[in-house]
């Protein structure tokens, strides 16, 4: 095969031809930009849901109170009221795999400083909530296992407290009311944004579980229990064993507790991006195919209108597979040359939406390498067809065709 | 000598839907190296098939076809192309250069089918001089649309010539020219051939004939006459002629 000179006269023929072969490019373009741009949208959407789960803290088991029903009558979700501190501790402390536990007990209420109020939600929980979480402080200190031990009046609080309530002012070591008791502010928490709900979890005031139980939603139960796996791998092992452990110490009632596990919400969260992905990317696949057609419709027009041309080929010494060549290398370059200019447009495109629109788009290398490699399976899968007929036709007819 | 071009007993026979035509009726034929023959005849005298088979286009039903000492007659289409491309140089009457493609590329594309690679400079050195026999060597970079008719069919007889063929095979060359420019190309031809290049060529207009060495006429598929042209014509020398011929006529058109 003279595979270097066919190249030749294939460059040659599409410099011939130039505003064609960029039209007859453009299919392609369209597409590979397409598909490009799809699944980067498709990509950024995921990976901003993963980071914001990964944001609620790593490894994370939590039992959650379940439904009881008394004379008949239902409470539903979370309508138990058994959940303890010690049933806290005793997962700690029997449950293998187990590194941290935070007790959380969660309430709104109307706060007060600086002569100003907001309603917030009231978080206790146990000194190694932030650790779990993730989350660290801006400024200032966690309350400490010593305050948890005295319910002593202590807090930490979310950025939105600080817009809202201490505006201008460092709120370190100022008090904060609640329900009209005066809290200390020992520390600031680092911005976290809005959470995957839509919620914004900045809007906090974090005190200690004891605190809360005692001082201000007044209840002896718990609203959840927060666990801390060593490991992702041990988190299913920790949950059975956790269900296994609480029902132990209930003595045989009726189980009234949920234990969830982290990886459940991230798995249901992210197989919803990864089908809005697959059904964009496979959107724009049918522009890419589309394009290919269209390079299969001009090659055969192009093979018709250049009949002629193939004769006098053919009359000087072509074979007929030096035809079948060229024309399979030109459209193999029309459709890289498309995929290239294609992947740079998908490419542009994604950065101008990350920039404009704010979303958040993620160009995936594994998108760029498929669809330059598809282009060139397009070329050579459409091209083949109009590319054969060329190589089989008749020098005297072509050289007489009209 | 072995001729270079060596026919026996040709038939050309092609199915036409269910009739048979029977374009050629079993002409043998030598063709001498250095000859300039002229191919002669009314349409459908079988003289077009005839050039077909003398071109390896097309392959004899019956008989055998001896090019240069060996038997083409039998081969393959792929062997009949690198036949073509080393062997044969083509001039058609309509030029066939690819458009929007220099000269010079045009020239080169005989090369670019070789059955070894050329290197890219040969081929441009080759194209080059070929240019230069035919006087185009100035107007390589020009492309087809940007020359005259004339000019075309020398860069076509360039292009004939680059892979230095035994027998250059001309189809109606001057058909699609005017008189003056007719000449000039018989011309090209005329010194080529003094070169020693062995040129076979239709043409159905006598005068142009009477340039060529040898004369074939065909009717219904066979030769039926075969002369060495007596009163041959030169090209210089009518050249000459018609460009008195024109003062004359400029003159008188003054007065």
């Amino acid at each position: 095969m003279r595979l270097a000179a066919t190249t030749i006269i294939s460059l040659r023929a599409l410099r011939r031809n130039k505003l064609r072969s960029v039209l007859t490019a453009l299919g392609i373009i369209i597409g590979v930009a397409a598909v490009i741009a799809m699944v980067s949208i498709g990509n950024g959407a995921k990976s901003q849901v993963e980071a914001q789960i990964a944001s609620l803290g790593e490894n994370i088991v939590t039992v959650f109170p379940g439904s009881t029903s008394r004379g008949g009558a239902s409470f539903g979700r979370g309508g138990s009221s058994t959940l303890t501190p010690e049933d806290a501790q005793a997962i700690l402390n029997e449950v293998y795999g187990v590194v941290a536990v935070s007790p959380g007990v969660r309430d709104r209420q109307q706060i007060l400083a600086n002569g100003l109020n907001w309603n917030t939600t009231i978080q206790g929980e146990g000194t190694d909530f932030l650790g779990i979480r993730l989350w660290s402080l801006a400024s200032g200190n966690m309350f400490s296992e010593a305050d948890v031990r005295s319910s002593a009046k202590v807090c930490v609080i979310g950025q939105t407290i600080v817009d809202e309530l201490f505006a201008g002012v460092d709120p370190i070591g100022q008090t904060l009311r609640i329900r009209n008791i005066p809290f200390k502010v020992l520390g600031v928490l680092s911005k976290k944004g809005y959470n995957y709900f839509g919620s914004d979890q900045d809007d906090v005031v974090v005190v200690p579980y004891s605190s809360a139980m005692s001082r201000i939603s007044r209840r002896q139960y718990l609203s959840s229990i927060t666990i801390q796996a060593a490991d992702s791998s041990l988190m299913s092992v920790i949950q059975s064993e956790t269900e296994a452990l609480l029902t132990q110490r209930r003595n045989g009632r009726e189980p009234d507790f949920m234990v969830r596990n982290q990886q459940e919400l991230a798995e249901a969260a992210t197989a919803t991006t990864k089908t809005m992905t697959v059904l964009l990317g496979a959107i724009a696949g049918v522009s890419l195919m589309v394009g290919g057609i269209g390079i299969m419709n001009i090659m055969l027009v192009s093979v018709t209108e250049r009949t002629r041309e193939i004769g006098i080929r053919l009359a000087v010494g072509a074979h007929g597979r030096d035809i079948l060549a060229q024309f399979l290398i030109e459209a193999m370059v029309l459709s890289l040359m498309g995929g290239t200019i294609g992947i740079l447009l998908g490419v542009s495109i994604s950065e101008i939406l990350s920039k404009v629109n704010n979303w958040p788009t993620l160009v995936s290398t594994s998108a760029i390498t498929v669809a330059f490699f598809f282009s060139g399976a397009v070329g050579v899968f459409f091209g083949f067809y109009p590319a054969r007929q060329a190589s089989r036709l008749d020098p005297i007819d072509a050289l007489r065709y009209e | 000598m072995t001729p270079v071009v060596k026919l026996e007993e040709i038939h050309k026979v092609y199915q036409s839907g269910e009739v048979e035509v029977h374009a050629v009726r079993g002409i043998s034929l030598e063709i001498a190296g250095g000859e300039f023959v002229a191919l002669m005849g009314a349409s459908g005298s079988g003289k077009s098939s005839l050039m077909n088979l003398l071109g390896c286009l097309d392959r004899p039903t019956r008989g055998r076809y001896l090019l240069d000492g060996t038997d083409v007659s039998g081969l393959e289409r792929n062997e009949r192309a690198d036949i073509r491309n080393q062997k044969l140089g083509f001039v058609f009457q309509g030029f066939n250069l690819l458009s929007r493609t220099t000269a010079l590329e045009n020239v080169e594309l005989p090369m670019l089918y070789a059955p070894v690679r050329i290197p890219a400079r040969e081929m441009r050195e080759r194209a080059m001089q070929a240019l230069e026999i035919v006087g185009l060597a100035k107007r390589a970079d020009h492309h087809p649309s940007q020359l005259s008719g004339g000019q075309q069919q020398r860069v076509a007889i360039a292009r004939a010539l680059v892979n230095r063929p035994q027998v250059l095979l001309a189809d109606e060359p001057t058909g699609n020219l005017d008189s003056k420019t007719s000449v000039e190309v018989m011309g090209v031809f005329q010194k080529l051939n003094e070169q020693g290049i062995t040129i076979v060529m239709v043409t159905h207009e006598l005068d142009i004939a009477q340039y060529c060495k040898r004369n074939l006429i065909m009717r219904d598929g066979r030769v039926v006459r075969d002369d060495i042209v007596a009163k041959r014509l030169f090209a210089e020398t009518e050249l000459l002629n018609l460009q008195r011929a024109e003062q004359d006529a400029a003159l008188t058109g003054e007065i």
